[in-house]
């Protein structure tokens, strides 16, 4: 049962790499535009609107793999957020501007300070998976020992395996981001658009693959015992599977098929998570495997609880959120189509009568028992009577227009 | 930077760090909590001009719900940014709290998480769907946005609520074993009137921010039935809010004076256990006794207790290392209810009009007084957050763990704190510029886009 919420944990990561990864590449992409086919303009254009409908369910994820993380291995991550406390910190920063930079970005088209605000948004774009890159890689090489910021707090997260999966991150970002929005450019009909963000899906691509062989031959002498679980058992297999997957990719890219691209792009970074979880299972940390770090059995069963009872609700809205966004439901400056509204109703003297006499009289009552009664229920039935009574005036002082012309 | 790799797990820590990792977690909460408001009231009160446009076919509704719901997604965004910080700083200045009591509490954050995800997701749906889905699903959408805003803050506030009374655990050399989470968090009654004193405080602040811009446009002149309409909005969501805040606020101090004395004795400035004890207005606590104050001889006994004879515990039940810090306690408490009776009092005002002769109250007095009561909910609400949190102190799980123990022994923290203020301010300044350009924005009835 100790690795069950690790499982949820390596899910989450998944998905964050895949989805938030391709929201920092479409960053990326707003800064590295080039000219291209469809003119600078047009692809920065492109880049920043492509995300929008999902950009916060996306981000969601890192909240998701911190609370299971914390609840389910409460050691584990005191010891990881405290030892690696700079690079989080940075990472929190790049959150913040990104987000800030995103809220403004829509509303400031044409305005000053646009282009200081996309810079914003590019860099930070760059900077938040870099960081949360030397994070992995801090862990990744076993730099993170148990306690209380009982690591380094340099060399935990500026060492070559750190390095180079930060770059990792943002290349990997960018590829995905490319071959997302070159789908959708193709959905929207551009094909001009769907060739530039092509080719920057073949040269990212590329980036990426390079980086993470690269990282393979630095992981053989920073990290060796994490080079072992890489190249032998699950993690050589789930290695495999991301650079096969990684090579179609390309391949799909080249010949076109941007749907079949999307999916094998993200299994190839999906992949790559996978193959980390397995190559340092069963350890967490050094000295301190998962079974160690679980909290007790009441928690962990709580946990799975919660996430399979939240999973009931979550993964149909989600599977609604993308299927109206990649059916271009949620596309900016669609065109109306809504239906005739029904013919006002008037409200009635007698209903406003009603609704008066209902609103004093909860208030009387709920005013009554929240005053006279000890905590307890009948407080609580006191003040379930006084929010009755404030939606009853509620409805009694919004909804009549005023009189007055 | 200069940092230095402090020792293992019982690395001493420098009492500084301390005070400057709680003024950055306070700085965090202080920008997040004022969005959390909307988070609960705006999409309720989007989703009431929705249902006016559907029932009555006004556009004037749909144009208003449209232009707030962008507004909303809008704050949510920064909302999305400032929570994901609060969730990284948990970890960053308080390891030593996750690491010994993550087990009993993280189910609250790991439950808001998915109200978090709905909320995301629905937002989406709803504000880039207006005219792709049918009107009716499209107000369908929003309602998971509404009940996720509220859920999401119910799970937080469990966990604040286990905080202040911590159960559902066992401890053992200083962390918890056999952590029973579903009943620490959500059978501890204590928590319930923090959610609803928070919930309703929701709707004080959203609603009279909302109404900060329209009745400045007021003042100007600018009183056009688009106007008129998005003010009796706001405003009566504010004013039905704020006079029960009263009654709520009530049961929330006679829930402190029970199982927090300490808490209540330092809101209150109540050096000595007293029997029929005399409430101070305003003064300073002077470390024996509240000095230029205004005495009003057994309130204190009557309001806390619903009795004028009651004993009340004072500060003096405890050592001095176990009291928090009586003035800035104090001073927040007595300014959340100050603010919170003048705010029921222009509600109270607003309500008359508005049922006795329906319509806008017409003296320019009042429309001042909501521009400036927008600002002054925020500082209630932060006002009693201060109250609740710093009156926890030294305490980050109530009688049990101090916050000295819970703080990292990672250096370095000034630096964290000088860039936070500086990204902080700077976002500050952008929203201010954002809302002030989006007011401008002319209003369209028949295509708003």
């Amino acid at each position: 049962m100790a690795e069950i919420p690790m499982v949820f944990i390596l899910a989450g990561l998944a998905a964050y790499t895949v989805l938030a990864g391709a929201d920092f590449g479409a960053g990326l992409w707003t800064l590295f535009a080039g000219r291209g086919e469809a003119g600078h303009s047009a692809i920065r254009h492109h880049a920043r609107h492509a995300m929008g409908p999902v950009w916060e369910a996306n981000h969601v994820w890192l909240i998701f793999v911190l609370v299971v993380c914390w609840t389910a291995y409460p050691v584990a991550f005191g010891s990881i957020t405290s030892t690696l406390a700079v690079p989080l910190f940075v990472a929190a920063v790049g959150i913040i501007l990104r987000g800030f930079a995103y809220a403004l970005r829509g509303q400031i088209e044409g305005a000053v300070g646009e282009r200081a605000i996309e810079y914003l948004f590019a860099v930070s774009s760059m900077l938040t998976p870099f960081a949360l890159g030397t994070v992995a890689g801090g862990i990744a090489s076993g730099r993170v020992p148990v306690g209380n910021a009982a690591g380094d707090l340099v060399t935990s997260w500026l060492n070559p395996t750190s390095i180079l999966i930060g770059g990792l991150a943002v290349a990997a970002g960018g590829y995905l981001a490319a071959v997302y929005l070159a789908a959708d450019a193709r959905r929207v009909g551009s094909w001009a658009l769907e060739r530039d963000f092509r080719t920057r899906a073949l040269v990212a691509g590329c980036c990426a693959g390079a980086f993470a062989l690269a990282g393979l031959i630095v992981v053989r002498f920073d990290a060796p015992s994490l080079f072992a679980g890489l190249t032998s058992g699950g993690g050589n297999v789930m290695v495999a599977i991301s650079g096969a997957a990684g090579v179609a990719t390309l391949m799909l890219v080249w010949r076109e098929r941007f749907g079949l691209a999307r999916a094998s792009a993200a299994l190839a970074v999906a992949a790559i998570v996978a193959g980390w979880a397995l190559a340092q299972s069963p350890l967490l940390l050094p000295g301190l495997t998962v079974e160690q770090a679980a909290a007790g059995r009441s928690t962990l069963l709580a946990v799975i609880v919660a996430v399979a009872g939240g999973a009931i609700v979550l993964l149909p809205s989600l599977v609604l959120l993308f299927r109206l966004f990649l059916r271009g439901m949620l596309d900016h400056g669609a065109a109306a189509d809504v239906g005739v509204p029904s013919p006002p109703a008037l409200p009635h003297k007698t209903r406003r009568r009603l609704l008066e006499g209902f609103a004093a009289a909860m208030l009387v009552i709920g005013g009554g028992l929240a005053v006279l009664a000890d905590p307890g229920l009948v407080l609580g039935l006191g003040v379930v009577c006084l929010l009755a009574c404030a939606v009853a005036t509620f409805a009694l002082v919004a909804v009549e227009s005023d009189s007055e012309t | 930077m200069t940092i230095a790799a402090l020792g293992g797990a019982v690395a001493p820590v420098d009492p500084g760090y301390l005070f400057q990792a709680r003024q950055m977690q306070a700085l965090s909460l202080a920008v997040h909590i004022p969005l959390v408001c909307f988070g609960i009231a705006f999409p309720a009160m989007v989703l009431f001009c929705e249902w006016r446009h559907l029932r009555t076919g006004d556009p004037l509704f749909r144009t208003l719900a449209r232009r707030w719901s962008k507004v909303m997604l809008g704050l949510f965004a920064i909302g999305v940014v400032t929570g994901t910080i609060l969730s990284f700083e948990l970890g960053l200045l308080w390891p030593e709290f996750m690491a010994r009591y993550g087990n009993v509490f993280g189910l609250g954050f790991t439950l808001e998480g998915f109200s978090f995800f709905i909320e995301a997701i629905f937002i989406a749906i709803y504000v880039y769907g207006w005219d792709r889905l049918r009107p009716r699903l499209h107000f369908l959408a929003g309602i998971p946005v509404a009940l996720a805003g509220v859920m999401g803050s119910l799970f937080v506030i469990s966990v604040n609520g286990w905080m202040n009374h911590p159960t559902g655990f066992t401890t053992q050399d200083g962390r918890a074993v056999d952590a029973r989470p579903w009943s620490a968090l959500f059978g501890n009654g204590y928590f319930w009137h923090e959610f609803v004193h928070m919930y309703v405080a929701g709707f004080v602040v959203a609603g009279f921010l909302l109404a900060v811009p329209y009745a400045w446009g007021f003042l100007r002149g600018r009183r056009d039935r688009y106007r008129r309409t998005a003010l009796t909005v706001a405003l009566s969501a504010a004013a039905v809010a704020a006079p029960l805040q009263v009654f709520i606020g009530d049961w929330a101090a006679r829930e402190v004076a029970h199982h927090q004395p300490v808490k209540l004795a330092a809101l209150e400035g109540l050096a000595r256990t007293t029997r029929g004890a005399p409430e101070h207005l305003l003064g300073w606590y002077d470390g024996r006794d509240v000095v230029y104050g205004v005495e009003i001889p057994r309130l204190l006994s009557l309001l806390a207790f619903h009795d004028p004879d009651a004993t009340v515990a004072g500060l003096d039940t405890v050592p001095v290392e176990d009291q928090p810090p009586v003035n800035v306690v104090r001073l927040a408490f007595q300014s959340m209810v100050g603010i919170g009776m003048l705010l029921a009092l222009l509600s109270v005002v607003y309500l008359y009009v508005r049922l006795r002769h329906r319509r806008l109250p017409g003296s320019p007095w009042f429309y001042r007084a909501v521009v400036v009561a927008g600002p002054l909910s925020v500082v209630a609400l932060i006002c009693g957050w201060v109250t609740t949190e710093v009156g926890r102190q030294p305490w980050i799980v109530y009688g049990i763990m101090r916050t000295s123990q819970a703080v990292t022994g990672a250096s370095g923290i000034p630096i964290g704190y000088g860039t936070l203020i500086a990204v902080y301010l700077g976002l500050a300044g952008g929203v201010g510029w954002l809302l002030h350009r989006f007011s401008r924005l002319p209003i369209e009835v028949d295509r708003d886009g």
